[in-house]
């Protein structure tokens, strides 16, 4: 093919004198760029760098608290978690009133958080009509995303005062002779933060559970329908068993986010160290004697104590968290979950 | 102009499963090559050999060779300048969403660092004349969004895209099969323009189109050339029974 | 299916029938009776704070730093502004490293191992207390430097950033589809180039507002910033100095004794959850939306 041929060839012709020159320059050009693997070396290993970062920045973590701990490490070794004496005058420092802060309230908000996340997700998945599920669960997402101070200031002005004056109260009346409710009774204690901790993992166990609700195959739920099952019947054999997994996986991740809860903790618990069978008494929890004594502390001990305490939340929410993750993932097949 | 392709003894696998076995063929330059043959049997594969686009699966693997003018082009670590002189259209259209019209068709040489505002408007013009989309959207090139085009019109972008790089060939991987009758005359009108200026290969599953618009055509079956040669020969009075088979309707 | 091997048999008969629709019915009045109360909370948190704070919110709030005690007026001009310099350092590192982060794992070697051990750590790292990472950022920062700063307030958040940033980021990367990326490469451009002028390109929108998700929740955190950035009473926009914050100020205020400071309080909360609730929405919008207009 000519030249001249080529250009009467390209529909309609070019519209300036340039054009056909404008050929060469342009294959000119690209074949002048060469293959980039320089710069696509760089930007690959910067991507790869930042990646690297995450974990990073968990050795991190885990570096400076080891390192900032190891004076009470040394000095108490493993005894420090099951010493209930907290007595930073004299020097004597024991973890357990913390652990069990934690732990009790945790589960309580468990208690009290779980049946009513499975019910809401089982309403939102299963029972809810559609034009009301995008903004219910809009609702529900934006209780998960108030910081925690926030539900802190509200449980010292809203919830407290009423727990303190009716529940309370009432639940030494039923409840007195266990042993859990006994007077006295000042609002704030271990109650109290088990209430404002279910309230603020509810919204987590919730979406989970709606996500692995959803992720169980239509198919699962029309063959116990065929057999003639009443929709809870449906529920409960069609969905819930082929998503227990998932679900269990997000209660652990509720639970995960009830051990490191801190702020709304501080604020309602009523930090008093000490072991009480009594679920009205202040109490105290891992995270919560950090937050408040930590910028205080007036020596080296006593600041590796609350480090070592601080080392041991970092290690047990680690534990959990990557137990939950590993059992959502196995029913939502590694999907990011969001909200959380 | 455009240049002839040469393959020789190429394999290529996606994971363990051997999609092309010992593909031998050349193609001639300045002319279409249509490749036919039923679902699956690895037409798509072969033409995404041809530059290098089969190994961007992470699966995918390759042997043999594959020569463009004379260039092995898997005898370089780095596709990226294969890809510069072998242009694809892919099946379904695929502009880019967050740019105009003219931002897609000038992107292959800006974003390669392109700079010459003058010719770069020609480049652009030239190309969407030969794809014979300019009168349709010359109006507001700048600031009509290229994913608000019809489907037909799309695939005419992406074609003008390919062509702004001034490649030696063009693949076209089943370029019409989601368009409707008119668009699809359209595009086949405008491969009868563009072969003399470049080497056309145009996988299709249409018979018909295969000999509306192409000199030669190969007949792929389960991985393997079964035949490959002149259009009107594999159509009237092809050597192997396979291909009478396919051509007569028997499957596929 | 092990599912239908242990179901309970569906007998037949008239009180049986009954018992399984009453059970129905106890169900349904269950998930109801749930929803509805736990809607009341939020309900009853957001009311409350509409209530408290916007009557205390006034233009002293935003312009205003805190008065000494029993005097009436001030605001919280200095958290505010202190929370504005702490995010600024925070997004400032944890922005860059955390999209970064969530292009390499959508983009290079998206089924290795690497990647989803990187995943898996992200998520995983999300839901560590806040608190320790203060912590670690004290051991860090503080100790060497032998005084609480800005700086530090901001690493701490700023490492709490990247975790959530590089899963949204990849969550959004990965909705572009496929041939989108095809025909970036097909026209022959380098790898860097495809993905951040093409694949970044495409999926900005979300990416962006994945980054205001991040931003607005370390927003309103409290404890990293208790022994970093400490507080401060006064106007201080140095990153050396101890710098206050809002979140912080709120905590400050609400274990306070003084009703004043409780007005306070609630205003600035208000001022947070508004921020918050924006961000969330956006969130939702664009990734319901979907992030390509109309492209196949």
């Amino acid at each position: 093919m000519s030249g001249e041929a080529n250009e009467s060839q390209t529909g309609g012709g070019s519209t300036t004198p340039g054009a056909e020159a404008a050929q060469s320059p342009v294959r000119a050009f690209l074949l002048s760029r060469g293959n980039s693997k320089l710069a696509d070396g760089v930007f690959s290993g910067l991507m790869l760098l930042c990646a690297l970062s995450i974990f990073a920045i968990v050795i991190l973590i885990l570096v400076e608290l080891i390192s900032g701990s190891k004076m009470t490490i040394q000095k108490f070794g493993l005894p420090f978690f099951f010493g209930s004496a907290w007595d930073p005058v004299n020097g004597n420092f024991g973890a357990l009133p913390f652990i069990y802060g934690t732990v009790v309230s945790s589960i309580l908000s468990l208690v009290i958080a779980v049946p009513l996340a499975l019910g809401v997700a089982i309403f939102l998945t299963e029972m809810c009509p559609p034009w009301l599920r995008s903004s219910l669960s809009f609702f529900t997402e934006l209780l998960a995303t108030i910081p925690s101070v926030v539900y802190g200031l509200w449980a010292i002005f809203v919830l407290i005062p009423p727990l303190r004056q009716y529940v309370n109260p009432f639940l030494i009346k039923i409840l007195g002779w266990t042993g859990f409710f006994v007077s006295p009774n000042y609002g704030f204690g271990m109650f109290a933060a088990g209430v404002i901790l279910a309230i603020m993992i509810l919204p987590i166990i919730s979406s989970l559970t709606r996500e692995v609700m959803s992720a169980v195959p239509r198919a699962q739920r029309e063959a116990v329908l065929a057999l003639g099952a009443t929709r809870w019947e449906m529920i409960r054999m069609g969905v819930l068993r082929n998503a227990r997994i998932g679900i269990v996986g997000a209660i652990i991740l509720g639970l995960g986010r009830a051990l490191g809860e801190t702020m709304a903790v501080t604020m309602v618990i009523g930090n008093r160290p000490e072991i009480v069978r009594s679920l009205l008494a202040p109490a105290y929890s891992m995270a919560s004697v950090i937050a408040n004594e930590f910028s205080e502390a007036s020596d080296q001990l006593y600041l590796s104590a609350l480090i070592e305490i601080g080392l041991a939340l970092f290690i047990v929410t680690i534990i959990v968290n990557a137990l939950a993750r590993v059992l959502v993932w196995a029913v939502t097949r590694g999907a990011p979950v969001r909200g959380t | 102009m455009g240049v002839g392709i040469d393959v020789s003894d190429l394999n290529a696998w996606y994971g363990a499963n051997h999609t092309l076995q010992n593909i031998s063929l050349k193609i001639p330059a300045n002319h279409a090559t249509a490749l036919i043959g039923p679902s699956g049997c690895g037409k798509s594969t072969f033409v995404r050999c041809l530059n290098r686009m089969h190994e961007t699966n992470p699966v995918g693997r390759v042997t043999g060779s594959v020569r463009v003018g004379d260039t092995d082009i898997y005898a370089q670590a780095s596709p990226v300048e294969i890809r510069r002189r072998i242009g694809m259209v892919f099946q379904r259209p695929n502009p880019f969403p967050t740019m105009s019209i003219y931002d897609n068709v000038a992107s292959g040489l800006r974003l390669n660092g392109f700079r010459n505002r003058k010719i770069l408007d020609d480049v652009v013009e030239r190309s969407l004349q030969q794809a014979a989309l300019w009168d349709e959207v010359k109006v507001d090139l700048k600031k009509k969004s290229g994913a608000s085009l019809s489907g037909g019109q799309q695939q005419r972008l992406c074609i003008a895209r390919a062509l702004a790089v001034d490649p030696e060939v063009m693949l076209m991987d089943e370029p019409a099969s989601a368009l409707d009758p008119v668009s699809t005359a359209k595009i086949e009108d405008l491969i009868f323009q563009l072969k003399s200026q470049y080497t056309i290969v145009i996988v299709t599953h249409n018979m018909q189109q295969a000999a509306r618009v192409a000199e030669n055509t190969g007949f792929f079956l389960n991985g393997k050339l079964v035949e490959f040669d002149a259009t009107h020969k594999i159509f009237t009075n092809p050597t192997d029974k396979r291909t009478e088979d396919y051509i007569t309707g028997r499957f596929g | 299916m092990a599912s239908t091997t242990a179901m309970p048999p569906l007998r037949a008969g008239a009180t049986n029938r009954f018992i399984r629709v009453i059970f129905n019915h106890l169900a349904t009045v269950y998930a109801i009776g749930s929803t509805l109360l736990v809607m009341a909370p939020l309900i009853a948190i957001f009311a409350y704070l509409l209530f408290k704070g916007a009557s205390s919110l006034n233009l002293n709030f935003f312009t205003q730093v805190p008065k000494p005690v029993g005097e009436l007026g001030g605001g919280m001009a200095n958290s505010i502004l202190g929370s504005g310099i702490l995010l600024a350092i925070a997004s400032l590192m944890g922005v860059p490293i955390g999209i970064a982060a969530g292009i390499y794992i959508a983009e290079f070697g998206r089924d290795k191992r690497l990647s989803n051990m990187v995943r898996f750590t992200a998520d995983v790292l999300n839901g560590v207390p806040s608190i320790v990472m203060g912590i670690a950022v004290y051991t860090l920062i503080v100790v060497p430097q032998k005084h609480f700063s800005a700086l530090s307030g901001g690493v701490a958040l700023g490492i709490m950033m990247i975790p959530t940033i590089t899963r949204t980021t990849e969550e959004m990367l990965l909705m572009v589809p496929l041939n989108v990326r095809e025909a970036a490469l097909g026209l022959g451009l380098p790898n860097w180039r495809s993905v951040l002028s093409i694949t970044l390109r495409t999926a900005s929108p979300g990416v962006i507002t994945g980054c205001m998700l991040a931003f607005a929740r370390v927003a309103g955190e409290t404890a990293p910033l208790l022994f970093t950035a400490f507080g401060n009473q006064f106007w201080s926009t140095s990153i050396d100095q101890p710098i206050a914050a809002l979140p912080l100020q709120i905590y400050v205020y609400a274990l306070s004794p003084y009703d004043e400071w409780h007005r306070l309080a609630w205003a600035g909360a208000l001022v947070l959850i508004v921020l918050i609730v924006v961000s969330v929405a956006l969130v939702r919008y664009v990734a319901g939306r979907g992030v390509l207009k109309g492209a196949s």
